[in-house]
C-alpha cells in the first residue's frame, strides 16, 4: 500500500479481534444483542488458538447447590485465595447455560452415559470450533481471516473505535471503525511451540496498554507444560498416570504432573528425564485413546507405545496461554479500564475465578465462554448507546509499527531475545530475584531497541507486532514477578518460598516505557468482598 | 511440521491454504498447495482434520525431518495406515461417526 491509497474501510457496531472460543462467544452474544459484529482473526476462525487443536476439558458443573459449592471451594486454596465467589458462580451459571447452548443450537455431538444424559465436561476442541465458525456466520457475522489486528483507534475522548488489521493474504492494511471492540485475542506462550499457541503472541494485552487498559496477576504467567522431547504435544492430563525416570532407568523421586513439575524442571537444567504412562489400567488406557485422540496421534507416528516404553520428555512454556494473568475486567460486562473496550477469555485476567492458578482447560475454558458472552453483549450495548464513531480517530500503536528512529533491528532477533529471558526453567519457572533481575534489566533494553528501530512493511508488519506484543509481555511478567516478594498460587519465588499474608491482594500492571506494578486493593478490603482467606 | 502435500490424492479445494492458521500454504500455479512456510508450521494438525482427500501429513516433530525419513514416504505412511489417521479418529468425512460422540475419557485419579 502507498501512503496516497486511502485504506479500505469497514464500519460496524462491535469489532471482535479473535476467534477462539472467546471471541466466538462473543460475536455470537453480540449478534443477538442486535449489533452489527466484524470477526478478524490472525489465522483461521475455528482452526486458530489454544482450544482449536486440542480437547479441553471445561468447568461445567451440575446445577446441584452441594456440587458448586464443592467446585467452587476446590480450587481457592490453590489459587492463592484471590478469586471471588460472586465470579465463579456467575461464570458456572453462565457456562452451564452456554454448554446448552451449543448442544442445542450449534448441536455439538456430546457423548451420552449409559443413562442417555449428556455428559458435557469435555470439548473436542477441533468440533467444537468449526461449530462456532458455523453459528457466527449463520448470524450474519462478517469473518475476516488471515487478518491479524495491528492496533486500536481511538476517538479524541479515548474511547475505543476500531481497529486497523493486516489483510495477510493481500499484504494491506485494513481499517475496521466500530462503537466497542472486544479483544479475545488469547494469552501469550512466547512462541514456545505449545499445541497451536504460535498464533498467541499476546497482542491483546499490548493493544489494551496502548488505549490505557491496565492488566492484572501478570506474576502469574510461569505454567510449563509436559511434552514429549521434539514435540508440540503438550497435553498434560494423562501424565497423572506417569512415573517419571532419569536415564538409567530409575525412578525421579517427587516428580509429578501436579505437585512435581518443579522437581522435572530442576532435573532438566543438567539431564534427561523420561515418562511412561505405567500407572494406567487396561481399562483406563482405551479410554484415555478415545478421550483425546490427538494425544496418541502423535505416539503412534513416532512408534512410542507411552503405557510401555519410555519417552523423554520436556517442559513447554505457557506463559499467560496456561497462566491467569491478563487484562483488568473493571466490571461485570467485561468492560476493562478504557471505554469502548472489553476483554475475553486468555487475553483477560482469569483471577476472578481462579485466583493465580489454573491448570488450563477446565476454568480457561469456562471463562473463555462466560467472558466471552458478557463481552460481547457489554460491547453491543454499548455500541448502540454511543452509535458509531466520529471520523477524527488517533491510531494507538506504538513499538513495531512506529519506531523512533532508523530501522536497526528485525522481529526474529526481538523474538530470539525475549525467548533467551522467558523461555528458560531457572528464570520464569524457578523464580528468584537474583535472575529476574538481570532477565527484566535485558528486556527492557531489547524494549528500548525494539521501540527505537523495530519495524517492517506489507506482510511482514503484524511480525514486527508480534515481537513487539512478546517483549511488552515478558517485561510485565517479570516486573510483576519481582514485586510479589512471596509465593502465591502459581508463582513460587525460591527466594520467597513462604505465602506472605501482607501481599493477600491482586497486582496491577501497566506502562510500556515505564512499567509499573502496585496492588489493586489494600487487603481487608478484598477480604471484606468474600475473599474468604484461609 | 506438515512435511507432506500429495498431488495424487489432492483436488485442489484449498482447504488448506484457508485453515491453517498461521499461512504455511500457497496455491501453487497448478492449484495444487505448496509448503511455502514450512517454518511457520506450529504442528497442530488442522491442516490434516480439514483435508477431505488425505493428501497432507504431518509429521509429530516440531522440525523438519531429513529428505529421507519415513514421515516423507507417502506409500510407507499409506500402509501403515498413519495417514488420515487424524480425520479417522475425530471421525470427520462420509460414513464415519464424529469422535466427539464417543469421546469418554477415563476417571481422573485423585
Amino acid at each position: 500500500m502507498t501512503s496516497n491509497d486511502p485504506e479500505p474501510t469497514l464500519n460496524t457496531d462491535v469489532l471482535v479481534i479473535g476467534g477462539g472460543p472467546a471471541g466466538t462467544w462473543a460475536a455470537i452474544k453480540a449478534a443477538q444483542a442486535g449489533a452489527d459484529v466484524v470477526l478478524a482473526d490472525k489465522g483461521y476462525t475455528g482452526t486458530s488458538g489454544a482450544t482449536a487443536s486440542v480437547g479441553t476439558g471445561i468447568w461445567y458443573v451440575d446445577d446441584v447447590p452441594e456440587l458448586r459449592e464443592a467446585a467452587m471451594a476446590s480450587r481457592e486454596a490453590l489459587g492463592g485465595h484471590l478469586a471471588d465467589r460472586d465470579w465463579m458462580a456467575r461464570v458456572l451459571d453462565e457456562t452451564h447455560a452456554r454448554m446448552d447452548e451449543l448442544a442445542r443450537i450449534q448441536r455439538y455431538p456430546f457423548p451420552v452415559d449409559s443413562d442417555g444424559r449428556q455428559l458435557r465436561g469435555d470439548l473436542q476442541g477441533p468440533e467444537y470450533m468449526r461449530r462456532q465458525r458455523t453459528r457466527v456466520q449463520r448470524l450474519g457475522v462478517r469473518v475476516l481471516d488471515h487478518t491479524p489486528a495491528l492496533e486500536l483507534l481511538t476517538d479524541t475522548d479515548g474511547v475505543v473505535s476500531g481497529a486497523r488489521a493486516l489483510d495477510r493474504t493481500t499484504g494491506e492494511t485494513v481499517r475496521v471503525q466500530a462503537g466497542a471492540v472486544v479483544l479475545a485475542a488469547g494469552g501469550c506462550a512466547f512462541r514456545s511451540k505449545t499445541l497451536g499457541c504460535d498464533v498467541n503472541t499476546g497482542d491483546g494485552a499490548l493493544l489494551a496498554v496502548e488505549a490505557g487498559a491496565r492488566l492484572s496477576g501478570m506474576e502469574f504467567s510461569n505454567a510449563y507444560a509436559i511434552a514429549p522431547k521434539g514435540t508440540s504435544l503438550t497435553k498434560t492430563a494423562y501424565y497423572s498416570w506417569a512415573t517419571f525416570y532419569r536415564a538409567d532407568g530409575s525412578v525421579l523421586d517427587g516428580a509429578g504432573s501436579t505437585r512435581g513439575r518443579s522437581v522435572i524442571a530442576k532435573t532438566l537444567l543438567t539431564e534427561p528425564v523420561y515418562a511412561r504412562f505405567d500407572r494406567a489400567a487396561p481399562h483406563e488406557q482405551r479410554a484415555m485413546r478415545k478421550g483425546q485422540p490427538n494425544t496418541f496421534l502423535v505416539f503412534d507416528r513416532l512408534g512410542i507405545n507411552p503405557f510401555t516404553d519410555l519417552f523423554e520428555v520436556t517442559l513447554l512454556a505457557e506463559g499467560t496461554v496456561r497462566g491467569t494473568g491478563g487484562v483488568r475486567i473493571a466490571d461485570h460486562d467485561c468492560s476493562t479500564d478504557v471505554p469502548g473496550l472489553y476483554a475475553a477469555g486468555d487475553t483477560a485476567t482469569r483471577e476472578l475465578i481462579c485466583g493465580g492458578f489454573t491448570g488450563g482447560g477446565s476454568h480457561n475454558a469456562a471463562w473463555a465462554v462466560s467472558s466471552g458472552s458478557w463481552a460481547g453483549r457489554g460491547a453491543a450495548g454499548f455500541a448502540a448507546r454511543r452509535g458509531r464513531p466520529g471520523r477524527a480517530l488517533r491510531a494507538a500503536g506504538t513499538a513495531g509499527l512506529r519506531p523512533t528512529g532508523p530501522v536497526t533491528i528485525g522481529h526474529r532477533e526481538a523474538v530470539d531475545a525475549v525467548q533467551r529471558e522467558i523461555l528458560p526453567y531457572d528464570r520464569n519457572y524457578l523464580r528468584h530475584a537474583d535472575r529476574l533481575e538481570p532477565a527484566l534489566r535485558s528486556l527492557h533494553r531489547t524494549w528500548s531497541a525494539v521501540r527505537e528501530g523495530l519495524g517492517a512493511d506489507g506482510e511482514e508488519l503484524f511480525r514486527a507486532r508480534e515481537a513487539a506484543a512478546m517483549v511488552a509481555h515478558g517485561r510485565w511478567m517479570y516486573h510483576a514477578a519481582l514485586r510479589r516478594t512471596e509465593s502465591r498460587g502459581m508463582h513460587k519465588r525460591t527466594d520467597h518460598p513462604a505465602l506472605d499474608p501482607a501481599q493477600h491482594h491482586r497486582l496491577l500492571t501497566g506502562g510500556l516505557d515505564e512499567i509499573w506494578s502496585r496492588p489493586e486493593t489494600p487487603r481487608r478490603q478484598l477480604l471484606a468482598n468474600g475473599g474468604r482467606a484461609a | 511440521m506438515i512435511e507432506i502435500v500429495e498431488p495424487g490424492r489432492c483436488i485442489a479445494c484449498d482447504r488448506c491454504v484457508e485453515v491453517c492458521p498461521t499461512r504455511v500454504f500457497d496455491r501453487g500455479a497448478d492449484g495444487i498447495p505448496v509448503i511455502a512456510r514450512q517454518d511457520s508450521c506450529q504442528t497442530c494438525f488442522q491442516c490434516e482434520a480439514y483435508c477431505p482427500t488425505d493428501a497432507l501429513f504431518v509429521a509429530p516433530l516440531v522440525t523438519a525431518v531429513a529428505a529421507d525419513s519415513h514421515f516423507r514416504d507417502v506409500t510407507e505412511l499409506e500402509g501403515s495406515g498413519l495417514l488420515g489417521g487424524y480425520r479417522r479418529e475425530l471421525g470427520w468425512g462420509r460414513g464415519r461417526t464424529l469422535g466427539a460422540r464417543t469421546a469418554i475419557g477415563p476417571e481422573y485419579p485423585d
